[in-house]
């Protein structure tokens, strides 16, 4: 029993979560996260990594547009280590109505949204990869930013402001006196002990599975769960985002992210029991490969590094509980005006780009119930590591002559790659080659990002998102993460799920140089490392 | 789905299996090296995201090509990697890669003044000076110029060439006008012998030199003048050098992206040209009778990237009483330009020292090989003499007794 009371109790580590948790605690909020498996599991890190101008949602849902352009600028300045600001083309092919372009590019500037019209010539000199029959382009502020790295940038910020974090812990049951949420009953997935931590606040967090965390505490959120699928393709095909001139549809954006091109994505109604156990169908496959090949023809012959989905928590309207009327926008629920049911918040619907509204809003709301005068200062107070506007400047402020792995590093944490010891040759040797992760990254996150596994390794590091899939990064990690937890079972546990986790992102796109790989890496592993064995 | 099932972009076809780099001499000795695999593939997903990703580190590649050979997945490592120090690399070539880039220009200058130049820089203030002002290792030695050159020899010396009635023209690279006109000679001999009448072409450099000291325009521009040059003529294209010969075949096209596909096929290295004559019966040898050597056969490692080997090995293996020892494939260091260089001569003499120290085991009469600036490595570092293949056939081929066969 634990008998400190906190503040706010948030359930869920996906950004909203985080950003939630980073608000609460810059107003001074004693807080307690608490997540059932990894930050960013959910659909946090399954989308396409999108840092929206708002463009999309110019012709049909202003609202949201407009949100979506003042957080775009706002993370742009905050965020800068987890943006980058590649900009954005519409474009039109022949089969696309290029009157909507007029209406298209007056709605965007209607919600504060910069969109230039580029002649076609110009506009596939400026992105090659483009799909050179396009008709049509228009120039938008859309860029790209990386889930995982900003929602352990707001838990890092939110843990240096007092915030508590549990991960691997779910929430049971909610503890309620006198018709109020005063806190939750937990279990640690991976120990099995029970837990209970008292608060003023609890705010739902849990995206998809907040439906399920409202139904413990005996209220009905309407939710639906919408599953998405994308692909990865090997390598950065195209630096500008494209997406379709049209009204919103499947596989219609290309985003550069890093080092990789993500296309996505598809819409498909699941029933709550899937949201676990997603697969990506050959038929969505097809789908994202041809609809793709119309943005960038280019991907018809690129090398497919994975397929995954995400689940996108729609929220029935409450006027219209069937599910008919869906909102895309923030949904905000005070359970005490709206159930009766007092210290009891949930914050859904919104998206990756709009988090930190998100966050406003329900901490807003948290202030307010308790009594709290605090203002908001998460649009001005940058992340920690987003000081420098560039990794050319944040490199040169830490290394004269930095190499690639320094480089890959500071792309990765910004200013706080200088926190890495990475001085000799031991910290800098790789532990993924392909991303260029080195052992002083690796084992830093182990000490300071509440690393459990060799999967939450590869979400705060990268460690396997490269082409080799785990090849040879996955037993490198567990050693390093042997060595730190002092055990070796579970090291060699973790990196037989690693490498099967590896793999099931792999086995949808399964052919080509991806299956010649994957044949490749089982053999490393089953026959040359023997972890088949038990 | 996806029509094609490998990818077109040909980094992508790697799977980091790192035969690559466990076969690259670079990186056993130089830790600055990233290594092929890094460097290649590896490297350039990052340099796609951002250029800031360069590593300058990839001057350090020899161009020697053997991660291309390790390669089970054809992944062109190589040239990936001078594919991205042409395009992102922010170093100048400096006045010492300029002159030792331009082979044919420092020869025309050299000649005239031949003997008063190899007596200037065998001297140790002037490798003092050169090791200091340009940076060129004091400890090279370097290979004379000769004063008069094998296109004045063939003029002079061979002028009915079209007597014959059969003809090949002749790309003689650099080394053979300047510093080793008896190669020239020897390949004419031989020709002649086989019954060829042997042609001169308006040859430029093959501008290997230039490439690997990123004098880009210039490689581009010589190799468009031999493609041209090659054009006017449909005789074959018989060459003595094995690095010229990959060169135009593989790097005009791979690397400056200059068309070579309608001469490639006809650029051929002599040894491979006389077995092909040989093996349809189109040509006769007569050896001498009184022909002893005991010879150790370096494979260059261009050769090893054309595949070629294998001919002059049976080739040489018709020759009665050489004693021929193939030694273990490996890089010699030398990499052309690559170990003049003051940053690189260390790394040049360790990555040769196993083939050295098997050279001076053998203690051969010759070592025999078909790249000229491993000949200047070996001869340095071994004191055994290195003989072009073609100086050795010349030396045992009875060349009337074979005339007369193939009149």
């Amino acid at each position: 029993m634990n008998r400190q009371e906190y503040d706010v109790i948030i359930i869920g580590g996906g950004i909203t979560g985080a950003g939630t948790a980073r608000d609460c605690s810059l107003r001074g909020l004693k807080v307690l996260l608490i997540e059932r498996k990894d930050i960013a599991d959910g659909a946090t890190g399954r989308n396409h990594g999108l840092l929206h101008s708002g463009a999309r949602y110019a012709v049909t849902d202003s609202e949201s547009a407009r949100e979506c352009i003042e957080e775009n600028m706002i993370l742009k300045k905050i965020a800068r280590h987890c943006v980058d600001d590649t900009t954005g083309f519409f474009i039109s092919l022949p089969e696309d109505d290029l009157s909507f372009q007029a209406t298209f590019v007056e709605r965007c500037r209607q919600a504060g949204i910069t969109a230039e019209i580029i002649d076609p010539k110009e506009a596939l000199r400026l992105e090659p990869a483009a799909n050179p029959a396009l008709i049509g382009a228009v120039r938008v502020p859309d860029g790209s930013v990386d889930p995982f790295r900003l929602t352990s940038s707001n838990l890092v910020d939110a843990r240096l402001h007092g915030t508590d974090v549990l991960l691997y812990t779910e929430v049971t049951g909610f503890i309620i006196e006198n018709g109020t949420v005063v806190g939750v009953m937990t279990l640690d997935t991976r120990s099995g002990e029970k837990g209970e931590y008292r608060g003023r606040i609890t705010v739902n967090a849990a995206g998809i599975w907040g439906h399920g965390i409202a139904a413990l505490a005996g209220v009905n959120v309407g939710m639906f769960p919408a599953k998405g699928a994308l692909l990865i393709f090997a390598h950065r095909v195209a630096d500008i985002v494209l997406n379709r001139c049209r009204k919103p549809a499947n596989a219609d954006i290309l985003v550069p992210g890093e080092t990789v091109s993500i296309i996505g994505t598809t819409s498909t109604r699941i029933p709550f029991e899937e949201c676990d156990h997603m697969q990506v169908t050959p038929e969505e496959v097809n789908l994202l490969v041809s609809e793709g090949a119309k943005l960038a023809p280019v991907l018809e012959s690129t090398r497919i590094l994975r397929a995954y989905a995400g689940v996108r928590p729609l929220v029935a309207s409450d006027s219209d509980p069937s599910g008919r009327s869906i909102s895309r926008g923030i949904v905000l629920l005070d359970h005490e005006t709206r159930d009766g049911l007092k210290g009891f918040v949930t914050i859904t619907g919104g998206k990756l780009m709009t988090y930190r509204l998100m966050a406003e809003k329900a901490t807003d709301l948290v202030c307010q119930k308790l009594g709290i005068d605090a203002k908001c200062v998460t649009r001005t107070t940058p992340l920690p590591g987003s000081e420098s506007s560039s990794i050319e400047e944040a490199a040169g402020k830490i290394w004269a002559s930095p190499t690639t792995a320094q480089k890959a590093t500071v792309g990765r944490l910004g200013d706080n790659a200088g926190l890495i010891p990475m001085d000799d040759a031991y910290s800098q040797s790789l532990v993924c080659e392909c991303e260029e992760v080195t052992v002083g990254e690796v084992n830093s996150a182990i000490k300071h990002l509440n690393v459990n596994n060799l999967v939450d390794i590869r979400r705060r590091t990268r460690v396997g998102m490269g082409t080799c899939q785990g090849e040879l990064c996955g037993c490198r990690a567990a050693g390093l993460l042997a060595r730190a937890h002092g055990c070796t079972r579970k090291a060699r546990g973790d990196l037989k799920h690693f490498m099967r986790e590896r793999w099931k992102g792999m086995y949808p796109i399964a052919w080509g140089d991806t299956l010649r790989e994957g044949e490749y890496s089982q053999w490393v592993y089953s026959e040359v490392l023997g972890l088949n064995e038990e | 789905m996806q029509e094609q099932d490998l990818s077109k972009n040909n980094f992508e076809q790697c799977i980091k299996c790192t035969i690559c780099t466990a076969y690259c001499p670079v990186v056993q000795v130089n830790p600055s090296y990233p290594g092929p695999k890094q460097a290649g593939p590896d490297g350039e997903r990052f340099r796609l995201r951002n250029p800031f990703f360069y590593d300058e580190n990839l001057k350090y590649c020899m161009n020697c090509k053997r991660c291309e050979n390790a390669c089970p997945s054809g992944v062109r490592i190589a040239d990936i990697i001078h594919t991205a120090r042409m395009n992102y690399s922010h170093s100048k070539p400096t006045l010492r890669d300029w002159i030792l880039a331009n082979t044919d220009f420092m020869g025309k200058v050299a000649r005239p003044v031949a003997p008063i130049v190899n007596a200037v820089v065998g001297t140790k203030p002037a490798k003092a000076a050169m090791d200091a002002v340009l940076g060129v290792d004091r400890h090279r030695t370097f290979p004379k110029y000769r004063f008069s050159g094998f296109e004045g020899w063939l003029r002079r010396k061979a002028p009915d060439q079209s007597k014959f009635a059969r003809q090949v023209a002749f790309f003689h690279g650099c080394s053979t006008e300047y510093q080793h006109p008896e190669v020239g000679r020897a390949f004419v001999r031989v020709m002649n012998a086989l019954g060829y009448g042997v042609q001169l072409i308006d040859e430029q450099c093959c501008g290997v030199a230039m490439i690997s000291n990123g004098l880009w325009n210039q490689a581009r521009s010589h190799a468009r003048h031999n493609v041209e040059a090659f054009r006017k003529t449909d005789l074959p294209i018989v060459t003595t050098a094995s690095t010229c010969t990959f060169t135009m075949r593989d790097e005009y096209q791979e690397i400056l992206g200059v068309d070579v596909s309608v001469v490639r096929d006809r650029i051929v290295l002599v040894e491979k040209f006389i077995y092909s004559l040989l093996d349809q019966g189109r040509v006769r040898l007569a050896f001498r009778e009184d022909f002893k050597a005991r010879v150790a056969y370096h494979i260059p490692c261009h050769m090893e990237k054309l595949g070629w080997s294998i001919f002059t090995r049976e080739l040489l293996g018709m020759i009665p009483g050489l004693e021929l020892t193939v030694l273990d494939s490996g890089c010699c260091g030398m990499a052309g330009t690559y170990g003049f260089k003051k940053e690189n001569y260390a790394y040049s003499q360790e990555i040769g020292r196993p083939l050295f120290e098997r050279i001076k085991l053998l203690d051969p009469d010759y070592v025999t090989s078909e790249c000229d600036t491993c000949k200047w490595q070996i001869e340095m570092s071994t004191g055994v003499e290195v003989r072009n293949p073609i100086l050795l056939l010349e030396e045992a081929l009875d060349l009337e007794k074979t005339a007369e066969l193939n009149r």
